[in-house]
């Protein structure tokens, strides 16, 4: 069992292909079925700790304040996302309430924290300790993780509410609008290109620092 | 063994796709090649099921048992789409009565009081996306399974699209749990979850284990017999393609 560097496989229909050569912002597609064979990323890696680090940071923002507060009739009442989970719960519906936990907090926040992780920069050559195990735990997830939907969910329920309600948007709701924005850019990076990032490439260089010692 | 490049630059409208002038490309399965699911690294000559040496995943041509899987999860989600349609997902108690909507009539209220947008946003969130979802996953899955050579590359661009928007069906459940943490005034309106939300969550969890499931290599594979006699050529045959806009 020998490494072909010099071969791609298209991950939809499996074609092999000759490891072409990108120039800037060119996109390699399959022959036979068009997927996205390899894109040159140019230096888009280093904008990618940066927006994990904004979307961390409004992951938290989305998280604890209230999404919308509706007032009737002089009475009011609001609530954060993970108040709606443990209201669900509280009801009875906890297959339900785990699903939304799962999707729009949990998934979200393990992949975001797993890039953290793995992107602050470290002195040492070789990649950081369960760098594999993570990266392959991101790559499970990453379909899952489903917080542009829920923000849709939110303007539709605030349209509904509007009929019988008072609806105030809280601060929470921009922070989703714009973790949705930047998890959009974080996710569109394709899992392949961090592996060759955070594992071919250090390993490649340690080599060849041993190589080169007397 | 025809190995070919093919490069598009990344500009709208430059799809380049020539179906007329694409070569007769080998798969990996077909070359004795392992390209790993995880990290696209390309190994030649390895046993089914070994560990990658990048990134310590297995070693798989196919998705294991790719479509008896796809098979249970759908059936499964089959079943399920029923509850999810006739029961209530949620319930609303005023002062005065309690309703009971399923997605339908959440659809037809929207439609009746003015919000026709809406309507349509959760209509085709709740309602096609998850039939249309179920009708494409057992067109692939049975087309798939007798091998079919009918419009491949129709049926590839059919299951991205299918991964591209299965999720969108969560839209409802995400409705029902805001509106049931946030309308609960005691006494005077109360919003509080259906059975209906639990079955129509398990159909989109399901469907989407269904098309992760399903391997869409499985759509190009042909009957071993038309491959095996293209292997026999050992060096690589390549082909550069000059009309690549760069």
């Amino acid at each position: 069992m020998h490494e072909r560097p010099d071969l791609i496989v298209c991950e939809e229909c499996d074609a092999v292909h000759r490891k072409p050569l990108l120039g800037r912002a060119e996109i390699a597609r399959c022959l036979r079925c068009d997927a996205e064979l390899e894109r040159h990323n140019g230096s888009r890696h280093e904008r990618l700790l940066p927006l994990t680090v904004a979307s961390l940071i409004m992951f938290v923002i989305a998280n604890s304040f209230p999404i919308v507060e509706i007032e009737l009739q002089g009475l009011s009442s609001q609530t954060t996302l993970l108040g709606a989970v443990l209201a669900l719960n509280a009801e009875g519906m906890s297959l339900v309430a785990l699903l939304v936990l799962a999707t729009t907090i949990l998934f979200p926040l393990v992949q975001l924290l797993i890039l953290f992780y793995l992107l602050l920069p470290s002195t040492r050559a070789m990649p950081r300790l369960g760098t594999k195990v993570l990266l392959r735990l991101m790559h499970a997830v990453r379909p899952w993780g489903m917080v542009e939907v829920f923000l849709l969910g939110v303007l539709v329920a605030l349209v509904k509410l509007s009929h019988i309600a008072d609806v105030l948007p809280g601060m929470a709701l921009w922070a989703f609008a714009a973790l949705t924005i930047l998890l959009t850019a974080v996710v569109s990076f394709n899992p392949r290109y961090l592996w060759r990032l955070l594992v071919i490439a250090p390993a490649a260089s340690a080599s060849q620092d041993q190589e080169s010692l007397p | 063994m025809m190995v070919a490049t093919h490069v598009a630059a990344d500009q709208p409208g430059t799809d380049s796709l020539d179906s007329a002038a694409s070569p007769n490309l080998l798969s990996a399965q077909q070359c004795n090649l392992h390209g790993c699911h995880h990290c696209g690294t390309v190994w030649e000559g390895a046993a089914e099921n070994a560990q990658c040496t990048v990134c310590h995943g297995r070693l798989r041509q196919r998705k294991t048992d790719s479509l008896t899987r796809t098979w249970a999860f759908l059936i499964a989600a089959c079943i399920m789409y029923i509850p999810a349609n006739l029961l209530p997902v949620m319930v609303t108690s005023t002062l005065l009565d309690v309703q009971q909507d399923t997605i339908m009539s959440g659809i037809i209220y929207f439609w009746t009081s003015g919000s026709w947008e809406l309507a349509v946003v959760v209509f085709v969130a709740s309602f096609l996306v998850p039939l249309f979802k179920l009708v494409s996953l057992i067109l692939l899955t049975v087309s798939a399974g007798r091998r079919s050579s009918w419009q491949r590359l129709q049926r590839a661009k059919l299951y991205r699209l299918v991964e591209a928007i299965g999720r969108w069906s969560m839209l409802d459940v995400f409705v029902v749990a805001l509106l049931a943490g946030l309308v609960q005034i005691e006494g005077f309106a109360k919003i509080n979850a259906g059975v209906g939300v639990a079955a129509f969550g398990a159909v989109v969890v399901l469907t989407m284990l269904a098309s992760l499931s399903f391997d869409p290599r499985l759509i190009w594979d042909e009957d071993t017999e038309d491959g095996a006699d293209a292997v026999d050529d050992e060096h690589p045959a390549v082909q550069q393609d000059k009309d690549s806009n760069d």
